[in-house]
């Protein structure tokens, strides 16, 4: 086998057994890093990003933008214990559950049903948890248990729908009538409110235990913190547990799993609730964080963000799925929102997206000389641009956006930037202009579809106007709307990218299709 | 007492047989749409054995090009052209929009995973990540408030006034969803059984490497595949706008999720069986927003579908398929 990558994947057990020779055959720096990284124990690795983490804390104050910077890592941390949770059934027993946040609704719901004045229950969260947790993994088996039979696709859709059903009932639940006969059943209104509806349940209570009460922004990071550690040492053990090595076969190959006599069926079941188990727990640890349990933090959107942490950091490696989790929150859902002390619309914001793209070019294109021309045909191509546009119309590079045009005075290099670089029509916040930004828009799409066509020189050379529109798109409109639509628009094409780029994700292992 | 009580409870609803027909008559409309859609979801499942979760977008932009069309040509309420050629434009545009942006979807985020052999799982994702970027686009694009058809205004309203046909009584508006439903049926069906590239779709769907072996070019039968389905689901795109008035980025999800449910019980992968899934599934609905509750229609529908996944796994025209060794 000369060539690993064209190499045929048909008589595939002979390159799967020599991925690792090939991976140890890496030379230069890399190698070499990747060698001493491998001589590391594993647990060793575990504990230094554990104390990292533990560490975030001590570094912050009790100023208002350190505890904003705190609650985003805990989010992460959450958002972390989800992917975990998805990557049971997922990623090691192969099963595409798209029911999955039902269980990080209950979950949430299921700690504010019970320690809130909603119902007028207030338990201890040492008794509602572990309450609530079994009471979601129970429920995930009783739902597998009907469509334990369905395979792939089927339970994907099956799933899903449980999903949609927990969202409608979280909604609507606010006027639950039995068929019109509540005063007889004992309730006191004609329309028993039961979730609170779109408005969902607010003042949960903290999590609290033995007198104490968790109530600072730095406790809550620990709990979630801890919670993030046993649940990865948990599934790690597992993973290579008995169950785990079944698990992992029945995602390879269930007939053979079958055929060996692994009880395939409960293996499933029990995929699915050690995953209900782990999304409850998330649930309630963000019912208590936010104090309340809000319906639309649970609906199909989360589902999809969940699973692009799972399938960016690769399904079936829970450091991936981490990894993915933290990345995927933090810059994407973060660092890109306005207004925040990370996410500053006149400042750190813009640059994410900027420093995206020099990333994305840096990684991918080589060598060096290439990288080079490219960039330096962008700059030029920038200024060309700016220069034509601003000596043939009126108002063609005055447009800034309505955040104050002070900002792009001074502006730093992101001002300079977009005064020498860019040219955006004057008013661009006006309805007409919007008129640019489509058609900007649509020709960045058809650039990048057309730069994943040609090869060589003509590739390069579609790339410089592509990365001027993109600058284009994203400062006239993007950035206003970036708390919402742009995010959820980055989303869907890094999910896009990374399918297309490398299936496997950035921590998974390439999996090999029996032909 | 109670017994009492429950009587009472539904003497609120119209128990009259003209109450039961119109319930009928809307389901079928709203039924021919879904099928429609759910067509496009069962022929790239037969073929490709994707869920192509994008689809409920595809039908989402092809409502949003009727509706561009309608404007352009003046609105419902003072067309520049006879409101037949109208509709019948918009309809043409939205069905080759939406069937060409079915082939660049199929050729962008789904070839590429099928040529690195990537599973069952990656082009999933790719599918749900176009669904996310197309939503989302529309509504960077075209902003987040509904776009109005307003086609009450065509004619003055003439195409919501009704027609008795024995004991039916059918708005135009529905009459036109069904008959046009039917026409669509009918051209798709000959396609598929008479011509050489339907000879070679459903070899295709039968078994993609025997066919491909065969010296079918299972890419271009691929690609014809997503046009034709796509192309459908720009109609349904343009009745469901033409009948709800009204289009939004967020359609395509909704009513998606819904033609989905369609193809699966119709059988996934089975023509008539999507269109079939489609009536169950709109009249099911027409039903039970006629006669229990409006608010969990989908809950109910969604009840139904996952009661018959369960008696009967592989739809109501699918045939089990026998698991190869």
């Amino acid at each position: 086998m000369s060539d690993a990558g064209d190499g045929p994947r048909i008589g595939a057990d002979e390159w799967v057994a020599r991925s690792g020779e090939r991976a140890e055959a890496r030379g230069g720096i890399v190698g070499r890093l990747r060698e001493l990284y491998e001589r590391v124990p594993k647990p060793a690795v575990f504990a230094f990003f554990v104390a990292v983490g533990a560490l975030v804390p001590l570094l912050t104050a009790q100023t208002d933008n350190d505890i904003y910077f705190l609650r985003v890592g805990t989010v992460a941390l959450v958002f972390a214990l989800l992917a975990l949770g998805l990557n049971v059934a997922v990623g090691f027993a192969g099963l595409l559950d798209l029911g999955y946040i039902a269980y990080y609704g209950i979950g949430a719901y299921g700690y504010a049903f019970l320690s809130s004045d909603k119902h007028g229950v207030h338990w201890g969260a040492w008794l509602v948890i572990p309450l609530v947790v079994t009471a979601s993994a129970l429920i995930g088996l009783l739902l597998a248990l009907p469509s334990r039979r369905l395979v792939g696709d089927y339970l994907a859709i099956v799933t899903l729908f449980f999903g949609q059903i927990f969202y409608v009932i979280a909604t609507q639940g606010y006027r639950i009538s039995f068929l019109g006969l509540n005063k007889d059943l004992g309730f006191d209104r004609a329309n028993w409110d039961l979730t609170g509806g779109p408005n969902g349940i607010a003042n949960v209570d903290r999590i609290g235990a033995f007198g104490l009460t968790a109530s600072s922004e730095r406790a809550y990071f620990y709990i979630t913190l801890v919670a993030v550690v046993v649940v990865f040492a948990g599934l790690t053990l597992a993973n290579r547990s008995r169950t785990g090595r079944a698990w992992r076969a029945l995602n390879d190959d269930m007939l053979a799993a079958q055929a060996m006599s692994m009880p395939v069926n409960w293996l499933k079941l029990l995929a699915v609730a050690v995953g209900a188990a782990v999304a409850a727990l998330a649930g309630t640890i963000n019912a208590a964080l936010l104090q309340g349990a809000f319906p639309d933090d649970y609906n199909t959107q989360v589902l999809i963000i969940i699973y692009a942490m799972v399938i960016l950091g690769g399904a079936g490696s829970l450091a991936g799925a981490v990894l993915g989790a933290v990345l995927v929150s933090v810059l994407m859902l973060e660092g890109l929102r306005p207004q925040t002390p990370i996410g500053d619309l006149t400042g750190n914001g813009r640059w994410v997206f900027y420093a995206a793209i020099l990333l994305v070019l840096v990684a991918t294109i080589r060598p060096l000389r290439r990288l080079a021309a490219i960039l330096g045909g962008i700059a030029v191509f920038g200024v060309l641009v700016h220069t034509i546009v601003a000596a043939t119309t009126a108002r063609g590079t005055d447009g800034l956006l309505n955040t104050g045009p002070e900002t792009f005075e001074e502006g730093g290099p992101l001002g300079w930037l977009v005064r020498n670089w860019l040219a955006l029509p004057g008013g661009t916040y006006e309805v007409g202009s919007r008129t640019w930004f489509n058609i900007a828009l649509v020709g960045l799409i058809a650039l990048m579809l057309c730069v994943t066509l040609v090869k060589g020189w003509v590739r390069d050379a579609l790339i410089v106007p592509a990365v001027w529109l993109a600058g284009f798109v994203w400062e006239t409109r993007l950035v206003i709307e970036a708390s919402g639509p742009t995010r959820l628009l980055l989303l869907g094409v890094m999910l896009i990218v990374v399918m297309v780029a490398r299936p496997q994700g950035l921590l998974g292992r390439p999996r090999v299709e029996i032909v | 007492m109670k017994a009492l009580q429950l009587v009472g409870y539904f003497q609120d609803f119209q128990l009259t047989w003209d109450y039961f027909f119109d319930q009928l008559v809307a389901g079928l409309a709203l039924g021919s749409l879904y099928g429609l859609i759910a067509i496009g979801y069962s022929m790239v499942y037969g073929i490709l054995k994707l869920l192509n979760f994008a689809h409920g977008e595809v039908f989402m932009i092809g409502s949003y090009i009727g509706f561009f069309v309608l404007t352009w040509l003046g609105g419902a309420a003072d067309p520049s052209l006879p409101i037949a050629i109208v509709i019948g434009l918009m309809f043409v545009a939205a069905m080759l929009g939406a069937g060409l942006l079915g082939v660049v979807i199929e050729r962008f985020a789904y070839r590429p995973l099928r040529e690195k052999r990537a599973g069952r799982i990656a082009p999933l994702i790719s599918a749900l990540g176009v669904s996310f970027f197309l939503q989302q686009l529309a509504v960077i694009c075209f902003g987040s408030a509904p776009k109005q058809y307003d086609s009450f205004s065509f004619d003055a309203g003439s195409l919501f006034t009704s027609v008795t046909i024995g004991p039916f009584e059918i708005q135009y508006m529905q009459l036109f969803v069904i008959v046009t439903t039917i026409c669509l049926m009918v051209a798709l069906t000959i396609f598929i059984a008479r011509t050489q590239v339907g000879r070679a779709m459903r070899a295709t769907s039968f078994d993609l490497e025997a066919a491909s072996m065969m010296g079918i070019d299972v890419d271009r039968v691929i690609v014809v595949t997503f046009l034709l389905g796509s192309a459908l689901a720009g109609a349904a795109g343009v009745m469901n706008g033409l009948i709800f008035q009204n289009v939004d980025g967020y359609v395509g999800f909704q009513v998606g999720l819904i033609a989905f449910t369609a193809a699966v019980v119709g059988g996934i992968g089975s023509i008539p069986g999507a269109m079939l899934g489609g009536l169950a599934i709109g009249l099911g609905r027409a039903f039970s927003i006629g006669y229990v509750s409006s608010s969990y229609q989908d809950v109910i529908v969604f009840a139904i579908l996952i009661a018959f996944l369960l008696l009967r796994p592989s739809g109501l025209f699918g045939t089990p398929a026998p698991q190869k060794v």
